[in-house]
């Protein structure tokens, strides 16, 4: 069930007004005005080429748009850009590359070029970076070797580092079993709870929104539906889009 | 200079009673780390068959060159393997055909153009060096030149690195941490396209893709960390390329071939160690 905004100051937020992004001849997103608050988890549904991912690229600064991004910071300041954690979905690289985890990390965390070598702050920065996500044995592992849950915990550590104004996460559980989806959910919600930070998800596990989302986003081009995931749940346009009603999603979970 | 020769003249090898053979042997030492360098970005991003299309490419440079009667085209070659790299890589961006056909198609449409130009104004055989190179060739003018490249891209290196080991892993994930994705990638294609285009000379065009990829792969087989990565690479690079000099001027031989071939040499050696290991 949805518990409203948590920890909230109610006033940072990251504001998309009007956007339109268009590729060539298609248009991918259309007039989407949304708003993200802190301390709010939103989930972002919508069926195969309904635009999630522009979105999220739009907002990570990858795609041309018209219209306008802002982020409002809790003294009321209107800065041009938030500062976003990025959960990709899953990461395509090359996995026998010889780089470990700190390798990565440290890159990430930018300074000295990682193929000097790392210096003792670094590495222990990192450390307790990792063991914060409960993951601090993995420094040292190749970044190809680790399982999808391990990854995901690495992942989520340096989105989180520096603490981010927006998180976001690209349906961030696939290859991740039931144990390790929970832990990745309870962790984010603490996040949310305790750094009071705004989140975006981008899932299609409706059970899990059901339980986690506080606000759930119909994107088809643009915002078709906006709410509480009952509310959401129960549109033509959700069903429409998922080809069931809500009552079923309970069923089928 | 002179001081670098007299130091190599100390060194018991017979090679270095010759001038020729002292500038081949500092070109090899300056060559071999700066491709080491980029190889390993190079084989991490899977570009292997994009740095072949730019060698492939200095023929159309050669050929520019002859038209527009410079006497050395060395401008033209860069000029030209710079804007195909940034072509290739703009197209591949734009995800409309699967890019090794991008790649592919570029890569001979130029060859075939050099080949066009060059066969027209007057036999191509004067160009066929370029094919396999020669490093004997290799002037102090020459070694200058690579000398200013190879500090410029280490310089690059220490800043950019990071930034491109973080877009090898996510695009995205870069980008939300601030890279300027299109602007590092297009400074790594024109690092890669600079350095084949002044090395193309002695190295040759069949063979300067494998002193690019080589040592990086061979390191990759025995490595696990962004370090020992890099260092074992420049060692590689290093050792195949004075070996590869050392036994073709004993026997005669042409010297990129032989240091390529020396290269892969390691590669079979790194490869089964590496897998003995696992």
């Amino acid at each position: 069930m949805s518990n409203g905004i948590h920890n909230s100051c109610g006033l940072c937020s990251i504001e998309m007004k009007n956007i339109t992004v268009i590729s060539g001849e298609d248009t991918l997103l259309e007039n989407v005005n949304l708003t993200f608050h802190c301390g709010e988890l939103t989930a972002l549904i919508g069926k195969n080429g309904a635009g999630k991912t522009t979105l999220l690229r739009t907002l990570l600064g990858e795609r041309n748009y018209k219209g306008s991004i802002s982020f409002t910071d809790h003294h009321g300041t209107v800065l041009p850009v938030p500062r976003i954690g990025y959960v990709p979905q899953h990461l395509d690289f090359d996995k026998s590359m010889p780089v470990s985890v700190s390798d990565f990390i440290a890159a990430a965390k930018g300074g000295r070029a990682v193929w000097f070598g790392k210096n003792k702050k670094m590495k222990e920065t990192i450390q307790k970076m990792l063991e914060e996500m409960d993951c601090g044995y993995l420094a040292d592992r190749r970044l190809g070797a680790l399982s999808g849950g391990e990854l995901q915990r690495v992942l989520l550590a340096l989105a989180t580092d520096p603490v981010p104004d927006l998180l976001v996460l690209d349906e961030p559980v696939s290859g991740v079993d039931m144990a390790g989806l929970d832990l990745f959910y309870k962790r984010v919600t603490e996040l949310r709870d305790k750094q009071h930070m705004a989140v975006l998800l981008v899932s299609h596990d409706l059970g899990l929104i059901r339980q986690y989302a506080d606000k759930v986003v119909l994107l088809d081009k643009t915002v078709v539906a906006e709410g509480e995931a009952d509310e959401v749940f129960a549109t033509e346009a959700f069903k429409e889009a998922f080809g069931f009603h809500s009552g079923e999603v309970t069923a089928w979970k | 200079m002179e001081m670098i020769y007299r130091f190599l003249e100390l060194l018991p090898f017979s090679m270095f009673q010759y001038d020729f053979m002292k500038n081949a042997f500092l070109a090899a030492i300056l060559i071999a780390p700066l491709f080491a360098l980029l190889g390993t970005m190079a084989v991490n991003n899977k570009m292997a068959f994009f740095s072949d299309a730019l060698g492939h490419s200095a023929f159309t440079g050669i050929g520019l060159g002859v038209l527009l009667g410079l006497d050395d085209p060395l401008l033209a070659m860069l000029a030209f393997g710079i804007f195909l790299g940034l072509v290739i890589t703009k197209v591949k961006s734009a995800n409309m055909v699967s890019s090794d056909t991008v790649i592919s198609v570029f890569s001979s449409a130029a060859l075939a153009l050099g080949i066009v130009i060059l066969s027209a104004s007057g036999g191509f055989a004067k160009y066929s060096s370029y094919l396999i190179g020669d490093i004997l060739t290799v002037g102090q003018g020459d070694l200058r030149v690579i000398a200013v490249v190879l500090i410029i891209a280490y310089l690059l290196w220490a800043l950019l690195y990071n930034q491109l080991l973080l877009l090898s892993v996510n695009r995205s994930l870069a980008a939300s941490r601030g890279v300027k994705v299109m602007l590092v990638e297009n400074i790594f294609v024109m690092m890669v396209a600079v350095a084949v285009m002044v090395s193309i000379r002695w190295v040759g065009i069949l063979m300067i893709n494998s002193l690019l990829i080589l040592p990086a792969a061979a390191a990759r087989n025995i490595t696990g960390t962004t370090r020992s990565y890099h260092w074992t690479a420049t060692v590689f690079g290093l050792v195949s390329s004075v070996v590869g000099l050392g036994i073709s001027y004993t026997f005669g031989t042409s010297a990129g071939a032989t240091m390529v071939l020396a290269a892969a040499v390691l590669f079979f050696l790194t490869y089964f160690i590496g897998k003995s290991r696992k």
